[in-house]
């Protein structure tokens, strides 16, 4: 089969596993929901208990997970192409870390959720500014200056972090750890981190064979054609952008974009023409079954997602690379 | 010499990294059909040179021309399908598959949106062949040997297809068997019209591949001309900073350390 047949089987298969699990995501929960009831709610204009949890809680929850799953991975892939480094993940330059002090510093003032994201939002715009401009400085912008910028600024966050947790009361460290892990419950606008995520991946997919050049090495990219300066700044950008997103609506959920471009890579290979789109999509359904177990295996009690993500991702990744030898 | 012939011109180059002149102001020209050798002992400059005949360097001073046109003067791309660079080391950090590898090698011949057709998969298939990596198409990269390694970036610029190949050390990390192979393979490629440029540290290689030489003394100092002029053992000895003698064995000349 030619690989642009194997990456719409691929895509499409993962498409409708998204759906399954979008569905599963609608309908379980403490109020258990039948499908026909689901599907009511989103289509047939259903009044009721049931719609309303629905389309009120569930749909916006199960919608945020998905997004925010989907745009970590994909800024997971982009940062490891950026980084040559396959230990890369979304928040090694430091973005989710200024997400995190903007955001805890609005929990400490004891400001709304609103403004919790909006800190969150404007602390990822200043650090990735902030790294963009310090590890811009001479100009020669290389891997291992930009790398060493970001790990350091991530570094500086998560001192004011440490600090700012020491310092709060213990009324608000609650909600301030439960940020930090990355909490969906009250992610009620996800909408917009939806157009950015598909608006991502319209911008980035005619690059996706020039990022393949980009993985062989600087030098044999700019002899084939590749802007490769060029070309880094976008990835740069547009890989911080979506991160930024990403935590401002669900919090700094670990794992996800380190291991889910990991696992697509190992079950398809490393061509981004199919691994970001398969990432995108592994990255949502990966989030969306974590944080639906999170909020039922021991509800009513909620546990934060981020935890699960590592408890499912760690074994599946195991099993993939002992399949693997190397 | 027909313009279209001129694969390759440089007017009046010099060469600076730092604060250091790596080679005075020369010319050279390459015509389809040539091989050029650059020569020189480690540091002095070849890399540099090569790169900047490449066009992915500026140079100090003076102008390269691709093809007659000045490296501005061409798209990324246009340039990508009309001179190919194989660098001196191959950054491996993720997988790929041989086959997959040397495909990236057609970049600049498909389109935004295209995906490599099977004529670029035969394309890719008989340029691992012609490395004498038949078989090993579906092999992950990261577990071959760094000949083999080297092989496959062989292969991936055989798949570019450009009418230029400039090679930094095509020879790295090669057996004796396929250091000649690789060099009769771009020896023929030369003969059927391409033109090559590579940096050898192999003297007497150089004197049999070679049609010119460019022999850079680390000094600043540049020779550049005919095989036969710049090959003297004097020249060399004074590039290389060590006494070679000259022997002449069944009509080919070899150098030999004292």
């Amino acid at each position: 089969m030619s690989r642009s047949g194997q990456a719409s089987v691929v895509i499409t298969a993962l498409v409708l596993t998204g759906a399954v699990v979008f569905a599963w995501a609608l309908s379980a929960g403490s109020l258990s929901i039948t499908s026909a009831e689901v599907l009511g709610a989103l289509f047939g204009g259903d009044t009721g208990m049931s719609a309303n949890v629905v389309r009120e809680l569930r749909l916006p929850r199960a919608v945020a997970t998905f997004v925010c799953g989907g745009l970590l991975a994909i800024a997971g892939a982009l940062m490891q192409v950026l980084l040559r480094n396959p230990l890369a993940d979304p928040y090694i330059l430091g973005i989710s870390g200024g997400a995190a002090v903007g955001a805890l510093s609005a929990i400490s003032l004891g400001m709304a959720a609103f403004w919790v994201d909006a800190g969150a939002f404007a602390g990822a715009l200043a650090a990735m500014a902030l790294v963009f401009g310090l590890a811009h400085g001479d100009g020669s912008w290389t891997q291992t200056r930009l790398l060493l910028t970001g790990v350091i600024v991530a570094a500086g966050c998560g001192a004011a972090i440490m600090l700012m947790l020491a310092l709060a009361p213990d009324t608000r460290v609650q909600s301030m750890l439960f940020w930090l892990m990355g909490d969906a419950s009250g992610a009620s606008r996800p909408w917009p981190a939806l157009v950015v995520l598909l608006l991502g991946l319209v911008a980035i997919l005619p690059f996706a064979r020039d990022l393949n050049v980009l993985a062989r090495g600087e030098m044999t990219a700019r002899a084939l054609g590749v802007s490769v300066q060029r070309l880094r700044r976008v990835l740069y950008v547009l890989a911080s952008l979506l991160t930024a997103v990403a935590v401002t609506l669900v919090g700094s959920v670990g794992f996800v974009g380190l291991i889910v471009p990991h696992l697509v890579r190992l079950a398809l290979g490393n061509d981004q023409r199919i691994l970001l789109p398969a990432a995108a999509l592994a990255g949502g359904i990966l989030l969306t079954v974590a944080d639906t177990l999170a909020r039922t295996v021991m509800s009513p009690q909620q546990l934060p997602v981020g935890v699960l993500t590592a408890l499912i991702g760690v074994p599946v990744f195991l099993f993939l690379l002992a399949r693997h030898p190397r | 010499m027909s313009p279209r012939d001129c694969l390759l011109e440089a007017e009046r180059l010099a060469l600076q990294v730092g604060e250091r002149w790596l080679c005075c102001e020369f010319s050279l020209t390459l015509a389809a059909g040539e091989c050029l050798v650059l020569l020189g002992p480690n540091g002095a400059g070849k890399t540099t040179l090569l790169h900047t005949l490449g066009g992915l360097r500026e140079p100090s001073v003076g102008a390269v021309r691709l093809g007659g046109l000045p490296y501005a003067g061409w798209s990324a791309l246009d340039a990508a399908r009309f001179r190919g660079v194989l660098p001196q080391q191959q950054p491996d950090h993720f997988a790929a598959s041989a086959l997959e590898t040397v495909l990236i090698g057609r970049h600049p011949h498909l389109g935004r949106w295209g995906w490599e057709g099977a004529d670029d998969e035969a394309i890719a298939r008989a340029a691992l062949a012609d490395v004498g990596l038949a078989g090993f198409e579906q092999r992950d990269i990261l577990t071959l040997s760094g000949g083999e390694r080297q092989r496959v970036a062989v292969a991936t610029l055989l798949a570019q297809a450009p009418r230029l190949f400039l090679l930094d050390e095509p020879l790295n990390h090669l057996d004796l068997r396929y250091q000649i192979a690789v060099l009769d393979l771009f020896r023929t490629l030369a003969d059927q019209g391409r033109g090559v440029v590579m940096v050898l540290h192999d003297i007497n290689l150089a004197a049999r591949y070679a049609d010119h030489i460019i022999l850079l003394d680390g000094r600043g100092g540049v020779m550049a001309g005919d095989r036969d002029t710049v090959l003297q053992a004097d020249r060399l000895s004074h590039a290389f900073g060590h006494p070679l003698r000259r022997f002449d064995f069944d009509g080919r000349v070899t150098f030999l350390p004292d």
